[in-house]
C-alpha cells in the first residue's frame, strides 16, 4: 500500500489527508478513540502548513509519509514554505483564549498531547515535521 | 458540514452533521457570528452526527463563549460521540463548557 500522499496548499485537501491516513491505519485496528487522535495530530500539523506557512497557495505542495515501525507510527510531513519556529512557541492558556475570544493558538497544543514525540526539521528550503505515536 | 437550526422555546437547537475542520469550521463561525443568535437564551448544540472536531472547529466555539455567557445566552452540547468529546478533553474544555449527554439532559439545564 502507498505511504505517501502529495496535495497541493488548499484547505479542502485536508480531508483527502485524514482519509489516506485513516485508510493506512487501518490495518492495525486501533480504537476509535486513538485513530481519531492521530488523524487529528496530522490534520493539525497539515492545516498549520497549509494555511500558515504556505498562505493557501494552491501552486505549493505539501507530503505526508507514513511509517509502521515495531510498536511505533512514524509521520513525516515536508513543505517548502515558512519554518515553524517552536522556540517562539508557547503553551495556550485555555481560559485566556475564552475570555479574549480568540479562534485560534491551540491545534499545536493537541498535536503535543496526543504524540510521544514532535520534531519540526529545516534542510535548505524543506521544513518536515515529524511526529512518533507508540501504539 | 450541513448545519441546521431550529427554534423553540426561546432556544436555538443547532445541529451538526458531518467533520469541522480549518476548511468547514468557517461556516459554523458565521452561523454562531449571526446578530441574530443573541435574540435567544439558550443553544442547544446536537452532536450526534459530527464525526469530526480539529482546533479549527474548537477555537469557533471558545471564540464566542465568552460573548455568550456575557449575554447570559447558554451554550449546552449533546449526544456528542465519544472519540469528540475526547477532544474536549485533551484541552479541558469539557471543564470550561457544558457537555451533557442527551436531550431531555440538556433541556433540564437550559431550564435551570
Amino acid at each position: 500500500m502507498n505511504n505517501s500522499i502529495r496535495v497541493n496548499c488548499t484547505k479542502k485537501n485536508l480531508k483527502l489527508i485524514r482519509d489516506f491516513v485513516t485508510e493506512y491505519l487501518h490495518a492495525l485496528a486501533l480504537t476509535d478513540i486513538l485513530m481519531n487522535q492521530i488523524v487529528l495530530a496530522v490534520d493539525e500539523i497539515c492545516a498549520n502548513l497549509i494555511i500558515h506557512a504556505n498562505h493557501e497557495d494552491p501552486d505549493k505542495y505539501i507530503l505526508l509519509a507514513i511509517y509502521k515501525q515495531p510498536g511505533m507510527i512514524k509521520f513525516e510531513i515536508s513543505d517548502e514554505g515558512i519554518a515553524f519556529q517552536r522556540a517562539a512557541y508557547k503553551e495556550p492558556n485555555i481560559q485566556e483564549n475564552i475570555r479574549l475570544g480568540k479562534k485560534g493558538g491551540v491545534g499545536i497544543a493537541l498535536v503535543n498531547r496526543i504524540m510521544d514525540k514532535v520534531e519540526f526539521k529545516t534542510e535548505g528550503p524543506q521544513n518536515t515535521c515529524i511526529l512518533y505515536k507508540k501504539i | 458540514m450541513k448545519i441546521t437550526q431550529e427554534i423553540k422555546d426561546n432556544t436555538v437547537i443547532m445541529t451538526l452533521d458531518g467533520e469541522l475542520d480549518a476548511s468547514s469550521s468557517v461556516l459554523l463561525d458565521e452561523e454562531l457570528s449571526a446578530p441574530e443568535i443573541m435574540k435567544y437564551s439558550k443553544i442547544l448544540v446536537d452532536c450526534q452526527n459530527l464525526h469530526y472536531i480539529s482546533s479549527a472547529g474548537l477555537g469557533v466555539f471558545i471564540s464566542h463563549l465568552q460573548r455568550f455567557e456575557d449575554a447570559q445566552i447558554k451554550l449546552i452540547f449533546y449526544n456528542m460521540q465519544e472519540k469528540v468529546r475526547n477532544v474536549f478533553e485533551i484541552l479541558g474544555l469539557d471543564l470550561l463548557m457544558t457537555i451533557v449527554s442527551d436531550y431531555e439532559e440538556a433541556r433540564t439545564i437550559a431550564n435551570e
